[in-house]
This record gives C-alpha cells, sequence and structure tokens, in this order.
C-alpha cells in the first residue's frame, strides 16, 4: 500500500522534529520537515507529497508565498494549517484532511 | 431557533494507559470521532485523573490556548520559559503556546491521584509569543451564582486568553436557577461540562460529566435539580 506523504513545514526545530516523529508512528503515513521556505519548496519539488501540514512560526507573508507556490504548482494539493504542536490533534487534523 | 448538542458523559472517548485514565470529549490522540470534533473554537475537553508520582513528560505545544482546571489533588508545571508551580483546586491555568513551547505536568504527590480538565481553545491570533499565567480563585464566589473564570480581557476578573472566550464556574444548592447572558450573542455558543450532580439547562436534562452546548441563543436557564457544579464555556462558533 502506498503510503501517504506529508510536508510539515514549521519554524520550530524541535516541535518539527515531534511531528515527523508522530506522523511517522503510523504505518501508512510518511512525514517530511522543512523550516524554511527555500527547504519546504525544494521538498516540495523533490517528492509528490498528498498532504501540506503549515505549523507554528510562519510568518503571514511566507505563508501566503507558500500557499501560492503548492498550488500553482498542484492546483489539488490538501494544505491545513496544524494546531497543538503534539500529538493531541494531529491524527484527526489528517484524518478530517483526507475525508 | 438555538442548535444544541449533548455528549452523554458514557459516549466520550476513552484512553486508560494505567498512569493516566483520560476521557475525550472532542477528537484527541487516538480517539478519531468525525461527529465530535470540536464546538466552535473549543476543542480539547480532557478528564484527565493521573496516578501518585506519575505524569505527563516534557512535550511540545503550539498555537493553542490550553486551559487546565485542577479537580483534586496538586499538579505541578514545569516550562520551558522557566516557570515551575504547582496549580490545585480552585486555581485555574492558562497558558498560551504560541510559536511554540515545552512543558511537563506532574503528579506532585506520590500517594494520591490527581484529578483535572485540560481544555483547549484555538486561539485567535496564530504565533503569539508563548505566555503562562495562574490564578487562585476563591470557591466561595462560586456557591449559588456564577464565577468568572476566564475572559479574553486581561483586566476582567479571571485568567485570559488569546480568544473571544468566557469560562463561568457554579457550584449550585438543589433547585437554585440562573440565567446566564451571553456577552457575545451575535458569534457565541455555550458549552456547560457538568463536574458533579444533575443539570437542567434550557429543558435538556444533565448529569455528571455530561456535556451540552447551545449556539444562536442570547441566553441560557440554569436549574440545579440536585446539588451539582458544572463549568460553562462561552466560545466564538466561527473564528
Amino acid at each position: 500500500m502506498k503510503k501517504l506523504k506529508i510536508l510539515s513545514v514549521g519554524r520550530h526545530p524541535e516541535i518539527m522534529q515531534t511531528v515527523v516523529r508522530l506522523i511517522n508512528n503510523n504505518a501508512d503515513w510518511e512525514g517530511t520537515s522543512a523550516l524554511t521556505d527555500k527547504d519546504a519548496v525544494q521538498a516540495f519539488d523533490h517528492e509528490v507529497f498528498d498532504l501540506i501540514m503549515l505549523c507554528s512560526g510562519i510568518e503571514p507573508e511566507s505563508e501566503a508565498n507558500l500557499r501560492a507556490y503548492f498550488i500553482a504548482h498542484r492546483p489539488g494539493i490538501k494544505i491545513i494549517q496544524h494546531y497543538g504542536g503534539g500529538s493531541g490533534l494531529l491524527t484527526a487534523e489528517i484524518y478530517e484532511a483526507l475525508k | 431557533m438555538a442548535n444544541t448538542i449533548v455528549h452523554k458523559a458514557d459516549g466520550r472517548g476513552h484512553a486508560n494507559h494505567g498512569w493516566l485514565n483520560s476521557y475525550h470529549t472532542f477528537s484527541f490522540g487516538s480517539y478519531y470521532n468525525p461527529e465530535a470534533m470540536n464546538f466552535g473554537a473549543l476543542r480539547v475537553l480532557n478528564d484527565d485523573t493521573v496516578s501518585g508520582g506519575m505524569g505527563f513528560g516534557r512535550h511540545p505545544h503550539d498555537n493553542m490556548d490550553i486551559i487546565s482546571i485542577p479537580l483534586e489533588g496538586d499538579l505541578e508545571h514545569k516550562d520551558s520559559m522557566g516557570n515551575t508551580a504547582i496549580i490545585r483546586k480552585g486555581d485555574i491555568q492558562a497558558m498560551s503556546a504560541g510559536t511554540g513551547i515545552y512543558h511537563s505536568e506532574q503528579n506532585a504527590h506520590e500517594n494520591e491521584q490527581v484529578k483535572f480538565l485540560q481544555i483547549w481553545i484555538y486561539p485567535n491570533q496564530k504565533n503569539v509569543e508563548p505566555r503562562y499565567d495562574q490564578l487562585t480563585l476563591n470557591l466561595a464566589d462560586r456557591h449559588n451564582r456564577l464565577q468568572q473564570i476566564l475572559s479574553p480581557n486581561p483586566d476582567d476578573e479571571g485568567i485570559w486568553i488569546y480568544q473571544n472566550a468566557w469560562f463561568h464556574m457554579g457550584k449550585f444548592d438543589a433547585g437554585k436557577t440562573v440565567t446566564y447572558n451571553l456577552k457575545d450573542k451575535a458569534n457565541n455558543g455555550v458549552y456547560a461540562f457538568i463536574l458533579s450532580g444533575e443539570i437542567t439547562i434550557d429543558g435538556q436534562k444533565l448529569n455528571t460529566r455530561d456535556g451540552f452546548g447551545s449556539s444562536n441563543v442570547d441566553a441560557l436557564d440554569i436549574t440545579a435539580d440536585s446539588e451539582a457544579e458544572f463549568l460553562l464555556m462561552e466560545v466564538p462558533m466561527v473564528f
């Protein structure tokens, strides 16, 4: 079965590590993280992700630019905001995005 | 016409990890119920019991306003901003996680359990500077009346958070009736959580640990059918 590929973008290194670890706890999901806009765009161009998860610390202008870039290059891409920074909401957020 | 929802106590999600026994009114952790995701900006209502000497190790949060209300026992909090504190029944703690914070929560005693509510509210601003606050409330101020324990305003009664929300607690004798008038009638709804006893709200009978949400209303009529304690959470329905 093909794994669901999730790109998480955020500025807090420890939180991003935690988010990716939690994503990878699900055998059907595969997480990648990016701390900068440049890294996010590079990862996005390199791999076909099913879901983009925006995490904390992204400046409004960066968020707008990233959203515009992702949508311009893959109009159907799902982009969600992650809240809470850990295990509490992550699973439900991903399931809701996949509905 | 009011929009209402009832979450019965025995219909909640449940996770028993041994050291932690937790009931989830809304989807949380591995409990996913598409019909119970949130009530407006109220996203998490966890009813937690932690065994003596145990607790939540260091873990992160971001972009969420997290409120803890101890019901029994003492809970020790430590966070990455250097705060160390113990909260106990009668206290309320608020943490705006914003750009990111690490914290731990530990039962302060080896041989007693601690019970507390953990409530997560979607904030009205993303990426704020993290902040922590706690307040000791006068328990007598909720006897047969509604005691405000949280608001959006640092100068108002109770603790404050980054959301247009107001919390009240009441501990009523049997037969006591009160009307709660919403602060923001145009945008907010109210979620009631019964801590103990039996309550009727706008004709809906509720028992211990039941939840009841009502929106598109200006006020709620609340009657204690027995001695009862409850929490009212007024939150934006669109945020």
